[in-house]
């Protein structure tokens, strides 16, 4: 039996995005900037793909600027804004939170060692920004504040509505990091009142390498993808145009099936908790588990090094992550982990279960007893074992 | 990312758990690194007779662990300090770059159970 229980670090495509994209790279293959009827259709194409996705997060189409994912679309965010409007206000102080994804953490670095001065909010013990923390740490020299939207390793979701409305307060503009929020939660950029939002389609059964930065209309980034004239020579190079198409169509799928699939999933999720928390001992659930994403489940075992069982549940069939997929070659203890206090000599323990819309209640009745097997298995080998 | 060797080594491991009556103790490594060692050992007559190991860390330490105990069953204690990690990694067929250090581990709580088992010796035999 194969279980994948990794659905935070990917999904896989849906049949039916795959089907609408599929013509994309055979029939109309054109470059969506080339004049003749090859482009034209393909830019059409385009079009449509940048409507759908608008209306699904409530934008205008032309405040969806298409890119090559998460990591691009977050880097673009923070040193497009850092750099255009220091220039422009001479503020140059950038907030967001300890437990962001790399490609934040790694960005904002980047402006800490060019002239900006950098704040990391701590979170609560469960993983949540608390707002009042932010009131605290802005300023009048504060430019951004990025605050992810759903964290990747805990699924912890963050209070985003209060958290802009506070950085607006203070004439400073605010940027989400929504990659891991929209296969579940509904993100209206209006009623979030967000300023710039990154998201990535395989996350929500889309394609690999294709994203989004949402930039509300009068809010302009330096460009970051320097080249030709597309995304209104926002973001040069050639659109994937079939990646763009089957992200238009795995988003509007998601919105429209959102409710009946959080559910199954929500399921799934709560009864592998139910049944770790009766049956194995000495384990930690770590991060709120009531303003949370439904699919994570995140887990420490003590006694035992989380790659162990991460290899023993591999060889089972069983596909989960330590911490995140981006940690892994790490040797350093999860700093979100890190963030919430678990204490670091066990949080090496730590398992990342990540359930989908293909979940099933067997799939996980069969996690749950390997995952009990392997355990004991590398507890009866552990010297740390009492 | 491990060859087939580290991975028999670790899903069927040899000589887990602890030896009775033990000699010799040793344990390197911490918790907050993410893997200790612990290496139990019955040496008689210069001889090490017994070993066993308990180990908390990746794939990498369990099979190092393992196959570490296998070399030195039956060797000598002056044989079983000449042990290299080097020796343990090309008996694995070669481990990762990233995960050189277990083996590292495995060599220094072999010279640590040793040790300890030499402090022991001399203080039960002072004229020795």
């Amino acid at each position: 039996m194969k279980v994948y229980l990794d659905y935070a670090a990917t999904t896989p495509v849906d049949d039916r995005v795959f089907e609408a994209m599929r013509p994309y790279y055979t029939d109309v293959f054109g470059n969506a900037n080339s004049v003749h009827s090859y482009g034209q259709e393909a830019a059409a194409a385009v079009d449509n793909a940048r409507r759908t996705i608008a209306e699904c997060i409530n934008a205008k189409r032309t405040e969806i600027y298409f890119t090559s994912g998460g990591t691009e679309a977050d880097n673009w965010a923070i040193k497009g804004m850092a750099v255009r409007y220091k220039a422009v206000t001479g503020r140059n102080h950038i907030i967001t939170s300890a437990i962001e994804h790399p490609a934040i953490i790694e960005s904002v670095k980047y402006m800490s060692k060019h002239g900006f001065d950098v704040t990391f909010l701590p979170v609560d013990e469960g993983g949540i920004v608390r707002p009042e923390v932010l009131e605290k740490a802005i300023t009048d020299k504060t430019v951004l504040v990025s605050v992810m939207a759903a964290n990747n390793e805990i699924g912890t979701i963050q209070p985003i509505k209060e958290l802009a409305k506070i950085a607006h307060a203070h004439g400073a503009f605010f940027h989400t990091d929504a990659v891991q929020a929209m296969s579940s939660m509904k993100m209206d950029v209006r009623d979030l009142d967000v300023d710039l939002m990154s998201f990535s389609a395989h996350k929500f059964y889309g394609p690999k390498g294709i994203g989004v930065l949402f930039v509300k209309s009068g809010v302009k980034p330096d460009k970051f993808m320097i080249g030709g004239h597309q995304e209104r020579t926002m973001r040069g190079g050639t659109t994937n145009v079939p990646a763009v198409v089957g992200m238009a169509e795995a988003l509007r799928l998601t919105v429209k099936e959102m409710d009946e699939n959080n559910a199954t999933i929500k399921a799934a999720r709560d009864h592998f908790l139910d049944r770790i928390r009766k049956e194995i001992p000495n384990i930690r659930i770590n991060g709120s588990l009531d303003s949370r994403v439904p699919g994570n489940a995140n887990v420490t075992f003590e006694y035992i090094e989380g790659e162990s069982l991460l290899l023993s549940l591999d060889l089972a069939g069983i596909a989960c992550s330590s911490g995140s997929a981006c940690s892994s070659g790490s040797l350093e203890p999860s700093h979100v982990l890190m963030a919430i206090g678990v204490p670091v000599e066990i949080s090496h323990g730590s398992i990342r279960f990540s359930f989908g819309k293909h979940t099933t209640l067997a799939d996980v009745d069969y996690v749950v007893d390997e995952l009990k097997k392997a355990v004991e298995r590398l507890r009866k080998m552990s010297p740390l074992t009492r | 990312m491990y060859n087939e060797k580290v991975m028999n080594e670790f899903k069927s491991p040899s000589n887990v758990g602890e030896v009775e009556n033990a000699n010799a103790v040793g344990q390197v490594g911490n918790a907050s690194c993410g893997d200790i060692m612990k290496i139990t050992m019955r040496i008689e007559d210069g001889i090490i007779q017994e070993v066993k190991f308990q180990t908390y860390g990746c794939a990498a330490a369990v099979a190092t662990s393992s196959i570490a105990t296998k070399m030195i069953k039956g060797k000598t204690i002056d044989e079983a300090l000449e042990l290299t990690n080097q020796e343990v990694i090309d008996e694995l067929g070669g481990l990762p770059a990233q995960k050189i250090h277990c083996s590292v581990l495995a060599e220094g709580a072999i010279k640590a159970a040793i040790k300890n088992y030499l402090e022991n010796y001399k203080k039960e035999n002072p004229t020795a």
